[in-house]
């Protein structure tokens, strides 16, 4: 049991991140129907960018306060990720707009290769890593044999993952902004005609996506203190394995689909064997397109012939 | 040159307003692009004697990247400018250059079948015995081996239109076969080959079975979880496959049974040739392309047989194809298991070649790229799968014989350090020209009177 809790929090902790990275996809897939192939690679590069950061802090200002530094981190990172982001966007899957099917798919698949070598050689191909941070942790069950921990780092994750989580619902849900981004995902035509500006909306989509995929960013980088140029690959087909299991399109199943990709990941390496965690993931992706295409939370998609 | 009066010509006033937004234009680009290397490039991380990560500033790199787009994208902006009555902004050959060599298909396709019987020997002549070497293998086996991968996958993404992105799973199958069953049973390459190619079709269809009811993107995603997952079990079954450390010491293959070494049985002895490794990379070289003509052969013949035209309609139209009768199922299953056959041998040949195999060959980047030459090159034409493979490969493997750049940026300047960032920046920049790949008409195999090439861009792609 105790076994369990454990194992319980640390999916918990994993799925927040694979929660975060998915909503990017969902949202990207929903509003223009592409899967955004380069979006694991734009985490891994948030996770330097904010790794850049972190050290730039420390040699500044020293080591000190570690919870603004997270915040001042996560702030700046959030905004050069959705530059970038939309950078991306802007030249290579704007100009692929009601081309080709195939034609965006490729572009990010391309756009991936080019994220991944391009850190490899701006920062090197070695792992790296940063000093130690929140290693404090606190027992919550104390027994003879196992006691069950909650570490600093964990509360942080799940906490700033709900925190942001529910200020993106209230964008999506209540402003005008997010009015927008539903009306394109469900008849960009139209909305086009009642004048919403289409290219803008997508635009912030990408940005949305990216500031997310930042948050997820700092997080691994505060969870495993370590990143290298080709950690973005399997997250990044994690995360889009957990959008497909919520039901693309639909941000709570997102983020239900990355905690259940997190928990099942974790318990599966607690209670089989840790070198086929991913063996498991990739499974349950295909299980899940293949039995239930709409997920968890989707809906139906419906073919117009 | 036809047209004379161009936009280019207009009144200075107008230019200079012109110049004005051309010159905003690229500030802002420059100033983008100063906002996406401020982390990344501007500081470098680096381990330090005593392992601890310090930071590098590098202001100059960003200056650099800055000046760089800013001057590019002004000149973009103004010839845009100038341009800007004619339909397309980059046309780097007249129009109609494509239908012409579509027509005279059948004389080019001579010529460069003639060259590649005969590169062998014009390596040799050109570059002597030792430098010929690189040359027939680096570029000539190394090119065929996708251009045959290319055209395998073509059966599968663009004649039936399947998008796959786990192909190289069937590489790996054929790789695999061939590597164990020669090396624990000693059978050789000859009944190994078709034995590979068999193997990996059956793979096709246990894989392909599962996924019939998907389309589209989501089919890309589950054929890619199929190629990630074979990776894996791969890597983390050591008794069957040697995990990371793969299998070495794969037989190597024999010129029907005369086998390539320097002894008095060997091939150069048996012909009363001095002994030279050149004999085995020719002898490989002329496997390859005979595989790989196999490969287009039996493409063009699948094309003009029943299944082969099913395949085409259920490209252009699922639904259709469905109702006209055509089994959908079956239909499918053919155009993978056909698909990985051609993986599997070109996979069986590649571990002869190596004689070293290891999972880290079967990455999903090799997927990628394979895919990336059947899109690139204009889904379902041979002749672009050809063109984008001798560019793609070819091209990058051309970086590291290029000593010019260093003599350009100093002598530590590492062009293969490059090669994937440009294939990943060509890939993004061939989809923005030309969407539908380099060769985009469509040769129809059915037609009334007279056969028309005719341009994809007039296909309306259904979702298959």
């Amino acid at each position: 049991m105790e076994v369990f809790l454990q194992q319980l929090i640390n999916g918990l902790t994993l799925g927040s991140i694979y929660g975060l990275i998915a909503i990017g996809y969902t949202m990207v897939f929903g509003i223009i129907g592409m899967v955004n192939f380069a979006h694991g690679d734009i985490f891994m590069l948030s996770a330097f960018i904010a790794l850049i950061f972190f050290m730039l802090i420390a040699s500044w200002f020293g080591a000190g306060l570690i919870v603004v530094a997270l915040i001042v981190v996560l702030v700046l990172a959030m905004f050069f990720t959705s530059l970038w982001n939309w950078a991306i966007e802007r030249v290579a899957y704007r100009p692929l707009r009601g081309s080709f099917r195939l034609a965006p798919l490729i572009s990010a698949i391309g756009m991936s290769i080019f994220l991944m070598n391009f850190v490899q050689v701006v920062q090197g191909p070695r792992n790296k890593s940063t000093a130690p941070m929140l290693n404090k942790s606190i027992t919550l069950i104390e027994s003879a044999t196992y006691s069950v921990q909650i570490s600093y780092k964990q509360i942080v994750i799940i906490v700033t993952t709900a925190v942001l989580l529910a200020a993106f619902w209230w964008i999506v849900q209540k402003t005008s902004l997010g009015r927008a981004q539903r009306a394109c995902e469900q008849d960009r035509k139209m909305a086009a005609l009642l004048g919403i500006d289409v290219d803008r909306t997508i635009s912030i989509t990408f940005i949305m996506g990216a500031a997310l995929a930042a948050v997820a960013g700092v997080m691994y980088l505060v969870l495993y203190g370590v990143v290298s140029f080709h950690d973005g690959f399997v997250p990044g087909v994690k995360a889009f394995t957990a959008a497909v299991l919520g039901g693309i399109g639909s941000l709570p199943g997102a983020v239900i689909g990355g905690l259940l990709i997190g928990l099942i990941e974790v318990m599966w390496s607690a209670y089989f064997t840790i070198d086929y965690k991913d063996v498991a993931a990739f499974c349950i992706l295909a299980i899940v397109l293949v039995f239930m295409p709409s997920g968890i939370l989707g809906r139906p998609e419906v073919e117009k012939v | 040159m036809t047209s004379v009066t161009t936009p280019s010509a207009t009144t200075p006033a107008k230019r200079e307003r012109d110049m004005k937004a051309a010159l905003k234009e690229a500030g802002f680009s420059a100033l983008v692009t100063f906002g996406l290397c401020i982390p990344i490039i501007a500081w470098g991380t680096r381990q330090n004697i005593e392992n601890v990560l310090v930071l590098d500033p590098r202001w100059d790199a960003v200056a650099w990247a800055v000046a760089i787009v800013f001057v590019g994208r002004f000149l973009v902006a103004l010839r845009a400018q100038d341009k800007s009555e004619r339909q397309s902004l980059v046309r780097f050959l007249p129009h109609g250059t494509f239908a012409w060599l579509q027509a005279h298909s059948r004389t080019f396709s001579l010529v460069g079948l003639g060259f590649l019987v005969t590169f062998p020997i014009i390596a040799i002549q050109l570059s002597g015995w030792s430098g010929a070497l690189k040359w027939i293998d680096n570029f000539g086996v190394q090119i065929l081996i996708y251009v045959m991968l290319g055209w395998g996958l073509n059966i599968v993404v663009g004649l039936a239109g399947l998008l796959d992105l786990g192909y190289v799973a069937f590489y790996a199958v054929g790789a695999y076969s061939y590597a164990l069953l020669a090396k624990n049973f000693g059978l050789s390459f000859w009944i190994l080959l078709p034995l590979s190619g068999i193997l990996a079709a059956f793979w096709g269809m246990l894989l392909g079975f599962p996924v019939l009811r998907l389309r589209g993107d989501y089919l890309a995603i589950v054929t890619l979880a199929f190629g990630e997952i074979i990776r894996l079990v791969l890597i983390n079954w050591v008794d069957f496959s040697g995990g990371y450390a793969g299998i070495s010491g794969i037989p190597r293959p024999s010129f029907f049974g005369i086998p390539f070494n320097a002894s008095d049985t060997g091939f150069a002895a048996v012909f009363g040739l001095e002994f030279s490794p050149l004999y085995r990379t020719i002898f490989l070289y002329y496997l390859i392309l005979c595989l790989a003509l196999l490969t287009a052969f039996v493409t063009l013949r699948l094309r003009r047989l029943p299944v082969g035209r099913a395949w085409e309609a259920l490209r252009e139209d699922e639904i259709a194809c469905r109702s006209l009768g055509i089994n959908t199922t079956n239909t499918k299953l053919t155009a993978f298991s056909i698909g990985a056959m051609f993986g599997g041998f070109a996979g069986a040949f590649f571990s002869a070649r190596q004689g070293f195999i290891s999972p880290e060959s079967f990455v999903f980047m090799e997927s990628a790229i394979i895919l990336a030459i059947v899109v690139l090159g204009g889904m379902g034409s041979l002749w672009g799968c050809a063109i984008a493979a001798i560019v793609m490969i070819g091209g990058t493997e051309l970086l590291r014989e290029l000593d010019l750049l260093k003599a350009v940026f100093g002598n530590d300047f590492d062009p293969t350090k490059y090669r994937m960032l440009i294939f990943g920046l060509a890939m993004v920049v061939i989809m923005i020209w030309k969407p539908r790949g380099l060769i985009s008409t469509r040769e129809p195999t059915a037609f009334l009177k007279e056969k028309k090439a005719i341009s994809s861009d007039m296909v309306q792609e259904g979702h298959g």
